[in-house]
């Protein structure tokens, strides 16, 4: 019970973590709650499989990359464009806290209908997963500026993270930490391409990539 | 019944006037000031009721209404509304929505009496001070929604009856931990307190609340800090009886308990307001929007 | 043996990493594809490898990775001429970048694990972006954006399709969840249905993203048109068969689940679109890469019609798999050249090509005719072959729609082919010559799509045959 007690408030925080990132403009912020959410993440294992060593080390690592190093990569990025605030979104701040609300709503409301094993039906997870999924979707879709696009990426890998959760029997250690590398080294490129696009257009406003098209 | 009235009233009328003094003394302490002694809103309040009344002579009696209003409604709220282990004192089906509108009315009046005046402050102040509470309502509503979910009753009695302990222990802790965060951000706006207003701002152009009771003086405007202290006592009590529900049966430890956790509730409040910057006003909307969805998303995962 | 060839390109790397001189760097890509070509013979040589349950080699990895193998030993070939070229920009990150991809590559086609198989693929979207950046300007940073964010995006969903199927797995009682592909397939028909589908459209959207199959391809003109041309080579004909297989790990799991009809449907609807979307873009296309990319969104389509076709139409599709690769390696490097010695390739530029430049002219000309499915080149063999099964099957309207599109895209690509090649010579600006070292790559492959075109080899034949006989339903 106070395994699964804690999984929960976990889980919840880390949907109070998409609302905050939906609903904020600053940019630190943003980067700082999705580490929060990785050392939440990183907790979740351990939380909802008890202490064995599999859920310790895919912790230990994802503390490690999603709470300390892409962090540190986002916020190194962030001090070299000097870069602050998100400005002017495609849809409001409100707008999109309220659509990650319903979205939110939609996913606790339909999980019930999902086929899911029984013994996932009083939990949080399948729900929170599908909520930081679309959540993520949603800040890859309403934001202009590279850097808040690549915090909608992050959230969507956390949503899938949790996810993978459920089935941490099936993932060798190996495959969790190569995807875990994956994410790292892709989140570096992208920190070296939004810097090169502030360098060639003196703003990381993804508008400005428009030159390619039919 | 008669004596649980009385108790109530006793509670609610001795004790309000604390609360401030205690929020400013952390405050104080924050700063590193000794502050003003814990008990100054009681002598503010003696001083304030000494002195004479003086109406200005474009006003009204919806000048005094505001006032006298202010304070009527949190006496009658408390009725309604149990104090801890102490059960409420009137309950019937249905009192929840007269509770949340009740200081609607009494907003109404205050709002009312600060256009009586004719000043321009006063109705920016009114302004601003309806817009945020009819933002705060529907998270107050919505949070009371989830309670009576899950008790399966529309009393506050019953929501906030010995019940509610047993809720912290299932599924539900989680939604109740999340109303309990929005009905404090709720408390924060009802009482005029930083982020959302600055009780202590003198410039009328930042002021929200205060603004409105610039032209009150003398018993008039003790009434007003009197009706304010009890407000926050009673909407205080709503919080502290969602986070603590232990109850002994025992009246006099159920009191203490209430106090315990007003006067903690009060300290947490002096630490917020030491540690916070004001909001800017435009963000103000957006919190409470996102509080109401917060609550909103905690009706969800309760009808769940 | 199967370890060392994915180590060897990352040996390769490592060392071009470390290696101080450029002429070491490209020296250790060609020896390092050209190891890796050498292995893969002696590999499919052998009748039977033995895999473990993380890798492993059927027929169908054996297709793919003759083909990305061949396809990377023209490309590094050619860098190296490219590269000296471009020597004031340096080659220090992209031989090591090139290398890694082809490890990535090569680890993605013999993964027998879905785990391992989506680290594989999106390790190739990582290694490729820089590959794409390699000009250095503001086209080539949006295209790398573009492709970097669309393509990770599109491989988080794949991977939440493999966690949808493991899930399935989970919820039907299947004990111990393993994500390897025997395992799976052996527990096929206990996966519960719903998260198997779901599974199955996440996997098709997540790797057909990375394939380019339309309405996914937004990307694909973008990255293909900024890229070096032998990197377009390298996406358009290894990338794309490596995300193709990737797909059909998939459906080979809905078959064994008895469910293949809908997957193939799935396919089959993609595949209409895509090259429904490529042949309406072709049309009055001023910018010959982007034409390029546009092709091969059509031949992906092609690809996935085929797939979803079955039977003769599969092994058509397997057989179009090989012609496309080698046929765009062929496109992409002469179009390469041309670009180069045009410095620009607009189609109000490039003119009369096979007079300025007759070999790369001429190789150009001979790709669109090999890739429109002309005779005598090998896509005539396997575009009929296709359509034969798609007749065949009584899918009358479904081949009547696919030979519209083909002289549709015939047309519209022989407007622009034949303006940019035809005509009198022109005054070239740049110093560039066609040299032995650029024009022997797309010649090669060129000459091997017109070989197979011609004469099919037996063993060639036999491995696909295989390899269609793992997407059959087995039942």
């Amino acid at each position: 019970m106070s395994e699964s007690l804690l999984a929960n408030l976990l889980l919840l925080s880390v949907i109070l973590i998409n609302f905050f990132c939906l609903g904020s403009a600053r940019l630190v912020a943003c980067i700082r709650a999705i580490a929060v959410q990785g050392v939440v993440l990183a907790l979740l294992p351990v939380a909802v499989h008890g202490l064995c060593a599999h859920s310790l080390v895919l912790g230990l690592g994802t503390l490690c990359f999603k709470g300390v190093l892409i962090p540190g990569l986002l916020l190194r990025a962030i001090r070299e464009v000097r870069i602050r605030r998100e400005m002017e979104p495609f849809v409001g701040f409100a707008t999109t806290l309220f659509l990650g609300t319903l979205i939110a709503a939609c996913a606790f409301l339909c999980a019930d209908w999902l086929p899911l094993a029984a013994a996932h039906h009083e939990g949080l997870l399948v729900p929170v997963a599908l909520t930081t999924i679309f959540s993520g979707f949603l800040l890859l879709m309403t934001r202009r500026k590279a850097l808040t696009q690549v915090l909608g990426y992050l959230m969507l890998e956390n949503g899938i993270f949790i996810f993978a959760v459920l089935l941490s029997e099936a993932l060798p250690l190996m495959v969790e930490a190569g995807m875990l590398l994956d994410l790292l080294v892709g989140i570096f490129i992208m920190g070296i391409v939004i810097n090169q696009i502030r360098r060639e257009f003196s703003t990381i406003s993804t508008e400005q990539l428009t030159a390619l098209k039919e | 019944m008669l004596g649980r009235i009385v108790l109530h009233l006793l509670v609610l009328l001795i004790l309000s006037p604390l609360l401030p003094g205690v929020i400013a003394k952390t405050k104080a302490l924050f700063a590193g000031r000794i502050g003003a002694p814990l008990l100054q809103p009681y002598y503010d309040l003696a001083r304030l009721m000494r002195k004479e009344f003086i109406f200005s002579r474009t006003t009204t009696w919806v000048f005094l209404a505001g006032p006298v209003v202010g304070l009527v409604v949190p006496l009658l709220a408390a009725q309604l509304m149990p104090f801890g282990g102490l059960g409420a004192s009137l309950s019937f089906r249905g009192d929840l929505v007269l509770f949340v509108y009740l200081f609607g009315l009494a907003r109404f009046f205050t709002a009312a009496s600060a256009l009586d005046t004719g000043s321009s402050f006063e109705g920016m102040g009114a302004v601003r001070e309806v817009t945020f509470s009819c933002l705060a309502e529907p998270t107050l509503l919505f949070a009371l929604l989830v309670l009576a979910c899950g008790a399966d009753s529309l009393t506050l009695n019953d929501l906030l009856g010995p019940a509610l302990a047993g809720r912290w222990h299932s599924g539900q802790a989680a939604s109740l931990a999340l109303i309990a965060v929005c009905l404090f951000v709720v408390v924060l706006v009802e009482n005029s307190r930083i982020p959302f207003d600055d009780p202590n701002t003198h410039l009328e152009l930042t002021m929200i609340h205060e603004v409105m009771v610039l032209d009150h003086s003398g018993p008039a405007f003790g009434l007003v800090l009197y009706g304010a202290a009890m407000k926050l006592l009673v909407l205080g009590a709503l919080l502290v009886r969602l986070v603590l529900p232990l109850q002994t049966g025992h009246v006099l430890l159920d009191l203490l308990l209430l106090v315990a956790g007003l006067v903690g509730l009060a300290v947490l409040i002096g630490v917020v307001e030491s540690t916070m910057a004001r909001l800017r006003l435009p963000r103000v909307p957006q919190v409470l929007v996102g509080t109401t969805l917060l609550s909103a998303f905690a009706l969800v995962l309760v009808l769940r | 043996m199967l370890i060392p060839l994915i180590l060897l390109p990352l040996v390769a790397a490592l060392l071009a990493v470390v290696a101080p001189w450029h002429q070491a760097r490209s020296l250790l890509l060609v020896v390092g594809s050209a190891g890796h070509l050498l292995m893969t013979g002696v590999l499919l040589a052998q009748p039977a490898v033995v895999g473990t349950p993380w890798l492993g080699l059927d027929a169908l990895s054996r297709l793919v990775l003759l083909v990305t193998s061949l396809l990377f030993f023209g490309c590094a070939f050619y860098a190296v001429g490219y590269l000296e070229y471009h020597r004031v920009r340096g080659n220090r990150v992209m031989v090591p970048c090139l290398l890694v991809f082809l490890s990535a590559m090569t680890l993605a086609v013999l993964a027998r694990h879905f785990g391992l198989l989506w680290l594989a693929v999106e390790t190739t979207t990582l290694a490729s972006a820089p590959l794409i950046y390699y000009n250095r300007n503001r086209l080539s940073i949006e295209a790398t954006w573009k492709y970097l964010l669309l393509c990770s995006i599109g491989i988080a969903l794949a991977l939440l399709g493999i966690f949808f199927i493991g899930y399935g797995a989970l919820v039907g009682g299947v004990h111990p969840v393993d994500l390897q592909l025997d395992a799976l397939l052996a527990a096929a028909p206990d996966l519960s249905r719903p998260w198997l589908h779901a599974g199955f459209v996440f996997i098709l959207v997540g790797f057909g993203t990375k394939m380019g199959l339309a309405p996914l391809h937004c990307w694909k003109p973008d990255a293909y048109g900024e890229a070096p041309g032998l990197v377009g080579a390298l996406l358009a004909g290894g990338l794309t068969s490596v995300a193709f297989l990737a797909i059909l790990r998939a459906l080979q799991l809905m078959n064994a689940a008895g469910d293949g009809p809908l997957a193939r449907q799935a396919l089959l609807i993609m595949g209409l679109l895509s090259m429904t979307v490529a042949a309406i873009s072709m049309v009055r296309q001023p910018d010959i890469k982007r034409l390029l990319a546009y092709s091969s969104v059509e031949h992906m389509g092609i690809l996935a019609i085929g797939v979803g076709m079955g039977k003769l139409a599969t092994f058509g599709a397997l057989l179009h798999l090989v012609n496309n690769a080698l046929t765009k390696g062929g496109l992409f490097l002469s179009v390469a050249n041309l670009q180069r010695g045009y410095a620009s390739k607009k189609l109000w530029e490039v003119r009369g090509a096979i007079a300025t430049l007759p070999v790369s002219g001429t190789l150009f000309l001979a790709g669109f005719l090999a890739i429109t499915g002309s005779p005598p080149f090998g896509p005539f063999m396997s575009l009929f072959t296709i359509l034969r099964g798609v007749f065949g099957q009584g899918a009358t309207a479904v081949g009547l729609g696919m030979l519209v599109l083909l002289a549709v895209v015939f047309v519209g690509m022989g407007a622009t082919v034949l303006t940019a090649t035809q005509g009198p010579a022109v005054q070239l600006d740049t110093p560039y010559q066609d040299k032995l070292l650029v024009v022997l790559p797309p010649l090669g492959f060129v000459l091997l799509v017109l070989v197979l075109g011609l004469w099919l080899p037996e063993p060639l034949v036999s491995l696909i045959r295989e390899a269609s006989a793992l997407l059959e339903v087995t039942s």
